[in-house]
């Protein structure tokens, strides 16, 4: 904390480079899957997807190899174990995803270069681009999390999300998903454009884009922690004057639009139900994650002053999320009640989860794990995007006359026959309902702690409320399965050809049982995530007791 | 013992599931015999003189850290007697209902007895546990296996059954799991750590005062009242009744709402004696409205399956009456009565279930005389009904009439030297429900027992589409599950004295909590929560306190009793203050020999023996964070320095300036006040 430089100027560029190794493989994976994928070769072709894993778990090599490191040059950083943690976790989820992307695009195209009815052009294909689309977006989302600086924010954000409008354009040959593209774009950029001006305000008040850095270093952090302290009285905790206020009001809904909470979450379930399903387990997990990770990195600038009932964040902001959270359960919830379309249902309650992770934003950092909210927020991320894609994998695997199913009644019977596919459905909506004792109640039971011992007892109840009334509609996924009979509707309903999308389903689901068991260190990773530099000093091991010589 | 208990059936199910279906009824015997001999090994071994001591019990396991040390919940297993007896009925039900379900169930064999043998296992989870998440992931978990059978082995409107009987448990259940974290919180508040074991919690929730107990308390009988279930949310349990399956239908009665009733006897008791004693008068009487309001539908009930559902939840407000009057006879009765409707109402299951498997139908209407057809059904039939009654010499009356009795000593000063809320008049009201369970109950045996033959169209001729077909009264093997079962009753009914008897210390200790408040001669509850508001104690000298010196950002204090308050400088921090620093803040605090700084982001308590004179003497207590004392950063739970000894301490006088609006704080311990006051031109603010 002494160095009075910034990061900057005093990292030469190969070290600052060094901070961001799982990127830059991604990166190179994603321009080899482009080129993979335009090889006259259908083999080569194929290996678009096993080559997209790999490289994922390249990265997530490197994220684990250059965890420490990253952690401490991250000077001034509010949460000094986030970046990696992040990266993990993307990659483990990045897994997941790309399987069930599999067989996506080019099927009909495929065929007919297969049968000789049309000879490979290049031009023609959209696999290596789709690939690496999804490739370029977990680069820039990663990037998110290690964002220190407003701009390489705001363009971690875009990266993360340009490549999926093309890929849900992209991802059936239906105009649906045309439709769905552009809609999606377009609001996309809205959003974005809310937040830039938010970052704008931002920059404004700190006369700096920088997050934070060194100690001495005129940040964002220093100016409205600066603001906080002159400001807070005996009665109440700092605030922040308007245009800060403003600046982060504005990113905050902005950033709404990325994890799709109410008000900005109009385009979910159109979105979710134009794409392949496979592309939207991929929205339902990575836009998300990445407007967690910004509204963690921004709200860390702000400060948590944690512990006291009602003063957390500076008041605007604390009532702004709380309102978002609440408003966010219950819409997204009852909306999804409404739902006959799997998608659609799954869309809403994606939205309804998003409010359950804001819960955790609004309780804060603290230094015991279980009181943690933020590191309750990054452990239910991490919860969320092992079992979600378990529900939409599992429509993804299955196909009427090469379209996916959409409906809970083409589920019926699942069980019996596909045993595997039908199981993975049952536990990943059971966990989703978080039902003990499987992953997703571990990740309720975290926020259940960290928002009670922020005194948010209001919001425990509501998240309590909420997720009865996701019980009803999440019971009816997990029954129809396991409970009914299939009926002659459903006998043409085939496997679908692409095996890594079952495989990714199984994969999922299989996660929701065996990472229960190790709640303990995935939650001790959260907790080190979710923590201040002082919280994790003073989280070290402590003696039982310490006797000091009385000083003469 | 208690693991092999829970592991058994557990095991049993993924046998069944994973072998062929030929098989899924020997390993259900298999699995629900062994958890029966285990279970009476297990009660042989039951050290039942230190009934009432958890910790003292042969099978008491307490892996700790095993579960999530992060969230303190490890993984323990223990039984007091009230465990111990509703282990045994659940374990003793198992084989009746898997032997009562041979000719009931003819499809999915594997799947039912998989998930029938997985919620007896659940069960007694439920009842051995001693850690409250454990307790908790039981608890919610059978409600998937309920919900499986129910949903497929039901009758007509079998799904929409299961769906309602899953969404209201569970949401009452999220309700009171928040209920429970909130406990947690405050008891982590206390101890610096988490923890949800059943023994550290007891104490953190009896120290909250009545307001949050009252919220906790709301908490838990929404999540347990609904599982009871207590009056107005009982609706879920005629229907889920009436379409589950015969065995689903015994599991429920004789076990699945006892869940309910233990959990208010293990949790809602011992954690908020103040509340529980300000607002029992309110859940007895929603109790009562149960009592009777349900009797009285039970007398306009044409479907007899209803019939006894609804009157289940008449028996248990009984049960939640006696719970409530916190005497001991009507606690020992009360328990008493979760074995003896268990062991009644589930039989009236059964022998419903084994005429509905003859004639299809369990409308009154169609159905009567049936005693000329089937005189050994209808034997069995009456007895049990009488036992339901509550007729003398059967285990009915004899628990009812102690939970009247307790209701009607409770409040009564002196008697038995217990203290209780409610009194003369709601055991009154009690009676009439006695009353008209008698009059719906012997109105059913008559209609459907005894008068003239009357049999549905078209019974005659055997369908085999329902299975083997089976013989005009009742057969060998059904008789076989139902006399152990009336055995039991008549035992019970006759000489319950081993039973009570081993009940007396379990529930003398659960009183305990309460029982102080007995002598004081005028038992009502206000007396009780009167006594919440302790006059504080004196002050301990000025000298002895920690006085702020200086103070960075926002920092909280809370005195013992007190309200809490942004720290300023120059406030007095007697000894039990919680001290909670912010973001970015820092406190410095300075008693006559130390300063000590309090960094940001911690949690600290002023030690109570700080201002003792004894040697070494605690001055922080840290709940998290870190210290400094004298410039040297300590890390520890405690902070502990010797003190000198009391003759020697000078008198300690502070001041400071405030030059520049920045407050200054110059502590000037060790010196005499004629030394402070001759520093000069410094505004004194304030001085002791």
């Amino acid at each position: 904390m002494v160095n009075a430089v910034t990061l900057a100027e005093a990292t030469p560029i190969v070290e600052k480079l060094g901070l961001i190794v799982p990127e830059i493989v991604l990166f190179v994976g994603a321009c080899v899957v482009m080129m993979l994928g335009l090889s006259p070769s259908h083999s080569v072709r194929k290996a678009c997807v096993p080559f997209a894993v790999l490289s994922l778990i390249a990265a997530g090599v490197m994220a684990a190899i250059t965890g420490g490191h990253v952690a401490e040059s991250m000077a001034g950083h509010p949460f000094p174990q986030f970046v990696p943690y992040a990266k993990g976790l993307v990659a483990i989820v990045g897994i997941i995803l790309v399987m069930g992307l599999a067989g996506t695009v080019d099927v009909a195209l495929e065929r007919s270069f297969q049968s000789g009815r049309q000879a490979f052009e290049a031009i023609r294909t959209n696999r290596g681009e789709f690939y690496a689309f999804f490739l370029f977006s977990l680069c820039g989302l990663m990037l998110c999390a290690s964002a220190d600086d407003l701009i390489w924010l705001f363009l971690a954000l875009e990266l993360t999300s340009l490549p999926t409008y093309v890929m849900v354009a992209i991802s059936t040959a239906r105009t649906r998903s045309q439709e769905a593209g552009v809609k999606y774009f377009f609001l996309g950029a809205f959003g974005a454009a809310t937040f830039l001006l938010g970052f704008a305000m931002l920059y404004g008040l700190a006369g700096t884009t920088l997050l934070f850095g060194d100690a001495g270093v005129p940040t964002v952090m220093t100016a409205l922690l600066d603001m906080r302290e002159a400001s807070a009285t005996a009665e109440a905790a700092g605030g922040i004057g308007t245009l800060a206020t403003i600046g982060l009001v504005l990113s905050v809904i902005g950033l709404c639009f990325k994890i799709a909470a109410v008000p900005m979450h109009f385009y979910t379930a159109d979105v979710y139900q134009g794409a392949a399903p496979g592309v939207t387990a991929m929205l339902a997990f990575v836009p998300k994650a990445a407007g967690i990770f910004a509204l963690v990195l921004l709200l860390g600038t702000v400060g948590w002053d944690f512990g006291v009932a009602g003063s957390s964040l500076p008041t605007p902001i604390r009532e702004l999320l709380w309102v978002l959270a609440a408003v966010t359960m219950v819409v997204g919830n009852v909306l999804a009640l409404l739902q006959s379309s799997v998608k659609r249902m799954l869309a809403y309650s994606s939205v309804a989860h998003s409010g359950y992770m804001l819960v955790g934003l609004i309780a804060g950092p603290a230094i015991a794990v279980a009181d943690n909210g933020v590191a309750a927020t990054l452990f239910y991320l991490l919860c969320y995007g092992c079992m979600n894609p378990a529900a939409f994998l599992v429509l993804a695997s299955l196909e009427r006359r090469g379209e996916s199913i959409e409906t809970v009644d083409d589920l019926r019977g699942l069980c019996a026959g596909r045993p595997l596919l039908g199981y993975s459905m049952v536990l990943g909506s059971l966990s989703l309902l978080g039902l003990p004792p499987l992953l997703g109640f571990w990740g309720k039971l975290h926020l259940f702690t960290s928002a009670v011992s922020a005194g948010e007892i209001a919001l425990v109840v509501l998240l309590g409320v909420t997720s009865a009334i996701a019980a009803f509609y999440y019971l009816r996924l997990a029954g129809a399965p396991f409970l009914e009979d299939q009926s002659e509707r459903e006998r043409d309903i085939r496997l679908s050809p692409a095996f890594p999308r079952v495989a990714a389903a199984v994969l999922s689901a299989g996660s929701v049982v065996a990472l229960a068991l190790f709640t303990t260190s995935l939650m001790r990773a959260a907790g080190a995530a979710g923590s201040t530099p002082q919280e994790a000093a003073s989280a070290e091991p402590q003696g039982d007791r310490i006797t000091l010589a009385a000083p003469e | 013992m208690l693991v092999l208990l829970i592991a058994v059936p557990i095991l049993a199910a993924l046998a069944i599931w994973l072998a062929p279906a030929s098989l899924a009824r020997t390993l259900a015997v298999l699995g629900s015999v062994g958890q029966l001999v285990l279970a009476l090994a297990t009660a042989a071994l039951f050290d039942w003189s230190a009934g009432g001591d958890l910790a003292a019990q042969p099978g008491t396991i307490q892996w700790t850290q095993v579960l999530n040390p992060e969230l303190g919940i490890t993984l323990g297993l223990s039984a007091d007697a009230v465990s111990m007896w509703l282990i045994l009925l659940t374990a003793f039900l198992g084989p009746l209902m898997v032997f009562g379900s041979f000719s009931a169930i003819t499809t999915r064999v594997k799947t039912y007895y998989a998930w029938l043998l997985a919620l007896q296992g659940v069960i007694v989870g439920v009842f051995a546990a001693t850690d409250l998440i454990l307790f908790y992931i039981c608890f919610e978990f059978t409600l998937v296996p309920m919900y499986v059978l129910i949903s497929l082995y039901g009758s007509s409107n079998r799904r929409k059954a299961a769906v309602k009987f899953f969404l209201y448990t569970f949401t009452g259940s999220i309700v009171a799991l928040a209920g429970l974290v909130y406990v947690a919180w405050q008891h982590a508040l206390a101890a610096g750590e988490w923890s949800f074991a059943l023994t550290d919690l007891q104490a953190a929730a009896q120290a909250m005062s009545l307001g949050e107990q009252a919220l906790v308390l709301g908490a838990l009988m929404l999540g347990f009242g609904v599982k009871v279930p207590i009056f107005p949310v009982h609706t879920w349990l005629p229907l889920a009744h009436t379409e589950a399956p015969t065995a689903g239908s015994v599991i429920l009665a004789g076990v699945l709402l006892k869940l309910g009733t233990y959990a208010i006897y293990r949790f809602v008791l011992p954690f908020v004696p103040d509340a529980v004693v300000h607002y029992a008068p309110v859940l007895a009487v929603l109790a009562l409205i149960g009592i009777v309001y349900a009797g009285l539908i039970c007398w306009v009930q044409r479907d007899v399956k209803k019939l006894v559902a609804y009157s289940s939840v008449s028996h248990l407000g009984f049960c939640v009456l006696g719970l409530f009057a916190l005497t001991g006879v009507g606690l020992s009765g009360s328990i008493l009565y979760m074995i003896n409707h268990g062991l009644s109402t589930g039989a009236l299951f059964f022998c419903i279930g084994m005429m509905y498997e003859r004639y299809h139908t369990r409308s009154l209407n169609e159905l009567g005389g049936l005693a000329t057809r089937m005189p050994i059904w209808a034997f069995f039939m009456v007895f049990f009904t009488m036992a339901s009654v509550g007729l003398p010499g059967l285990n009915g009356f004899v628990s009812e009439i102690m939970c009247l009795l307790g209701t009607w000593q409770s409040g009564a000063p002196g008697v038995g030297g217990q203290y209780g809320p409610l009194g003369p008049w709601y055991a009154a009201v009690a009676g009439t429900g006695m009353i008209v369970a008698a009059i719906y109950l012997l109105f059913m045996v008559g209609k459907i027992v005894f008068g003239p033959l009357k049999e549905p169209d078209g019974h005659a001729h055997d369908d085999s589409s329902h299975g083997p077909a089976l013989p005009p009264d009742l057969s060998a093997r059904e008789v076989g599950v139902l006399v152990p079962l009336a055995l039991a009753c008549l035992i019970l009914g006759i000489y319950p004295k081993p039973v009570l008897s081993t009940l007396e210390h379990p529930v003398a200790v659960t009183l305990g909590v309460y029982g102080h408040e007995g002598d004081d001669g005028h038992g009502h509850e206000h007396a009780a929560v009167g006594e919440g508001a302790d006059v504080a104690p004196e002050p301990p000298a000025l000298i002895e306190r920690y006085v702020v010196t200086e103070v960075a950002g926002s920092v909280r204090a809370t005195a013992p009793g007190g309200v809490e308050q942004v720290a300023q400088i120059g406030m007095a921090l007697p000894p039990g203050t919680v001290i909670q620093t912010g973001f970015r803040s820092v406190l410095i605090m300075r008693n006559d020999q130390h300063e000590v700084r309090l960094p940001r982001m911690g949690r600290y308590r002023i030690a109570e023996s700080a201002t003792t004179a004894t040697p070494a003497a605690e001055l922080v207590e840290v709940d998290y964070g870190r210290v400094e004392v004298d410039g040297v950063e300590v890390r520890g739970i405690r902070v502990s320095l010797p003190l000198p000894e009391p003759t020697e301490r000078p008198e300690l006088r502070y001041r400071w300036s405030d030059p520049d609006g920045v407050p200054v704080a110059t502590p000037t311990a060790g010196l005499s006040a004629d030394t402070a006051e001759a520093k000069g031109d410094a505004k004194v603010v304030r001085s002791w």
